[in-house]
């Protein structure tokens, strides 16, 4: 891999690492506990909002976070043809080609 | 069937289970002994990573803290959680890529010096003992309720089989009974606490039984409405409103996050899978399997005190059910009748209050207390056992690969061969495990608070360092060596100096911006990473060929061959 391809690639990667750590900061600082007194105003079945946040919901998010980093690292890794198995490698070649140019 | 017979049947079949699979996967080289051959499918590394997580703490006490704590428990819940989307996110894949053994490896090669390595090598070996240690007592309290023996004895058995699998197997040996004592744990978790979600409301899954209402029979309306009205009823803090400043509770959590990424013994399980992709899904599925405990924990807490409270509150102390007088014989309820008219009060009022509930007692006579059948109470003995071992053969590791390959292999004695190598991990694990069984038997009055302070003590020192050596190429030795030294020694000093030197002012009004000793690590991390960063500045850069590790660690791919 190019050294342009390689730093393209990271600064891709520091994007979406940035992008997911904004969600995970506002999901657990800012809802969970800067702003929990104000999200308890609201309320869904027995629960008020910022203490089911504070409680269970910041894990669901953080669980989906990972995921999505999966799936993001993944579909990047795949645009600059990295870690890929040797046999997979050979036969997507002409495809990767065109992708990368 | 009794309960103990009940709890016998299960230790012994879960014991058996774990020297079996011990036996079946012996390692025959260091890299199998250190990180299993790196060929650890990401489910299965998932789950070890999750058992390797869940200490004795997470499976006996947090419940209970929680249930006493009401909404501030909150900085357990998503602290020990959401540090593991810094894991995935920032360490776990460079990590991998990198492809050693061992945390002190890491940063003893990305910093090039002998000095960080030690430094590293010490934090490590501090705060994965002080960590084992508790789990050694936990599994001796577990042995000493359940089974009736002492306290002694139950941690010469807990010893005996974490010594025959952790010395046998090394890290392959550890993580297939991880995966054993996964499955164990969530079990013995999962099943009481689906089955008192559907006494108190009728509904299967205890996150969603969290929410709802509850049945006739214990009051009806919102479970947490209910919870709220009886606390304010009996003057205890309401419970779903916080009672600890916000700012401390941020920092809390900060610091439980930080650490959670900086444990050692957590950070190596990435080591075991085969490639950069698959530590990715191994975080994924790990934080999974943790989520299910972590998630069903508060509405555990939440049914356990509703329960509790309705059970013993102005209820007749000749009435009480055989559950009470038997963890009364333990200590961990206490009952004086201050009035003298035979009832129970359990109120918020210190001097009208007649009853003392150790907060272990909502996840170990939870299924008492809620009466359900013998063998699910005998259960919660297996699991507890499970998250106690698992952690504790986890911790060893990280004590036995930083001496025999840190320590001597890469430090002092760099020419022992494999063979001699491996033969020292092994005595190393076996020393490890008899120091800490006694002091799981003699525990220094410090460890069970110490353990909540090694995860300030791995955030303030371990997290920066590597977090700085991946996304800063410009970071050099004489920064990380700073910054890890400085963020260890003021969290140290700030803990030791509120816990032991001066504790008449270890409250909000003495503490540093109202920041209490369990969330200093945070400010420790921060402290670390501006020292690191200006002392790299003002210092010559790091060579060409480490620049080259950097830049090769960032890409996914075949590991770095060294």
């Amino acid at each position: 891999m190019s050294d342009k391809n390689a730093h393209e690639y990271w600064k891709s990667n520091i994007r979406i690492v940035l992008s997911l750590l904004t969600v995970w900061f506002f999901i657990s600082f800012v809802c969970g506990i800067l702003l929990v007194d104000v999200l308890d105003s609201i309320r869904f079945g027995g629960f008020k909002l910022g203490f089911w946040i504070a409680q269970q919901g910041a894990i669901f998010v953080f669980v989906a976070l990972i995921y999505a980093y999966i799936y993001l690292m993944d579909k990047l890794d795949d645009k600059y043809n990295l870690n890929r198995d040797a046999e997979e490698a050979v036969g997507q070649t002409s495809k990767e080609s065109e992708e990368i140019r | 069937m009794s309960v103990q017979i009940w709890t016998f049947v299960f230790v012994f079949l879960t014991f058996g289970l774990y020297i079996g699979i011990a036996v079946w996967s012996r390692a025959g080289s260091t890299s199998e002994f250190y990180v299993a051959g790196g060929g650890v499918p990401p489910l299965a590394n998932g789950m070890a990573t999750a058992a390797d997580w869940m200490s004795a703490a997470s499976f006996i006490s947090m419940a209970g803290l929680i249930s006493f704590l009401g909404r501030d428990g909150t900085f357990y819940l998503m602290g020990w959680t959401g540090g593991y989307v810094l894991l995935a996110l920032l360490l776990a894949p460079y990590l991998r890529k990198f492809g050693k053994f061992t945390v002190p490896d890491f940063i003893g090669d990305r910093y090039y010096s002998r000095t960080a390595r030690l430094i590293a090598v010490f934090c490590a070996i501090s705060v994965s003992f002080v960590y084992v240690c508790g789990q050694m007592q936990g599994a001796g309290i577990v042995f000493s309720r359940f089974l009736e023996v002492d306290i002694t004895t139950g941690v010469i058995i807990g010893m005996a089989i974490v010594f025959f699998y952790a010395v046998l197997g090394g890290m392959k040996g550890i993580t297939y009974t991880q995966v054993a004592q996964y499955c164990v744990l969530i079990f013995a978790f999962m099943v009481p606490a689906i089955f008192i979600s559907i006494l108190m409301t009728g509904i299967p899954i205890p996150q969603i039984g969290f929410g709802a209402e509850l049945n006739e029979a214990f009051g009806g309306g919102y479970l947490l409405d209910r919870l709220d009205g009886l606390s304010s009823e009996l003057g205890f803090a309401i419970y779903t409103e916080g009672q600890r400043s916000t700012q401390d509770v941020f920092f809390i959590t900060a610091a439980l996050m930080f650490g959670t990424a900086g444990l050692p013994h957590v950070i190596i399980r990435f080591f075991t899978v085969p490639n950069v992709r698959d530590a990715r899904r191994s975080a994924g599925f790990a934080l999974i399997f943790i989520a299910i405990l972590y998630t069903t924990a508060p509405a555990v807490a939440a049914f356990a005190r509703t329960n509790l409270i309705n059970t013993v509150n102005n209820a007749e102390y000749s009435a009480m059910p055989e559950w009470f007088s038997k963890w009364e014989t333990t200590n961990l309820i206490s009952f004086t009748d201050k009035n003298n008219d035979g009832l129970i009060q359990y109120v918020g009022d210190p001097e009208r209050n007649e009853l003392e509930v150790n907060r272990d007692i909502m996840v170990l006579a939870n299924p008492e207390i809620a009466e359900l059948p013998n063998w699910v109470v005998a259960l919660v003995a297996a699991g507890a056992l499970a998250a106690a071992l698992s952690t504790a053969a986890g911790l060893l590791l990280v004590i036995s690969t930083s001496v025999a390959h840190d320590l001597m292999k890469r430090s002092f004695m760099p020419d022992i061969s494999e063979k001699q190598e491996l033969r020292s991990a092994r005595i190393a694990i076996f020393v490890a495990v008899l120091v800490a069984g006694y002091v799981g038997i003699n525990p220094p009055a410090y460890v069970a608070q110490v353990v909540a302070y090694a995860f300030g003590l791995a955030a303030a020192s371990f997290f920066p360092a590597i977090v700085l050596g991946i996304f800063q190429k410009r970071m050099n030795k004489q920064g990380a060596i700073v910054g890890m030294i400085m963020g260890f020694l003021f969290t140290a000093s700030y803990i030791v100096y509120f816990k032991t030197i001066n504790p008449t002012i270890d409250n909000a009004s003495g503490w540093l911006f109202g920041i209490s000793p369990e969330g200093i690590g945070a400010f420790g991390t921060l402290i670390n990473f501006t020292v690191a960063s200006l002392t790299a500045r003002f210092t010559p850069e790091p060579p060409k060929d480490v620049q080259a590790i950097v830049e090769e660690i960032r890409l996914p791919g075949e590991a770095i061959a060294h």
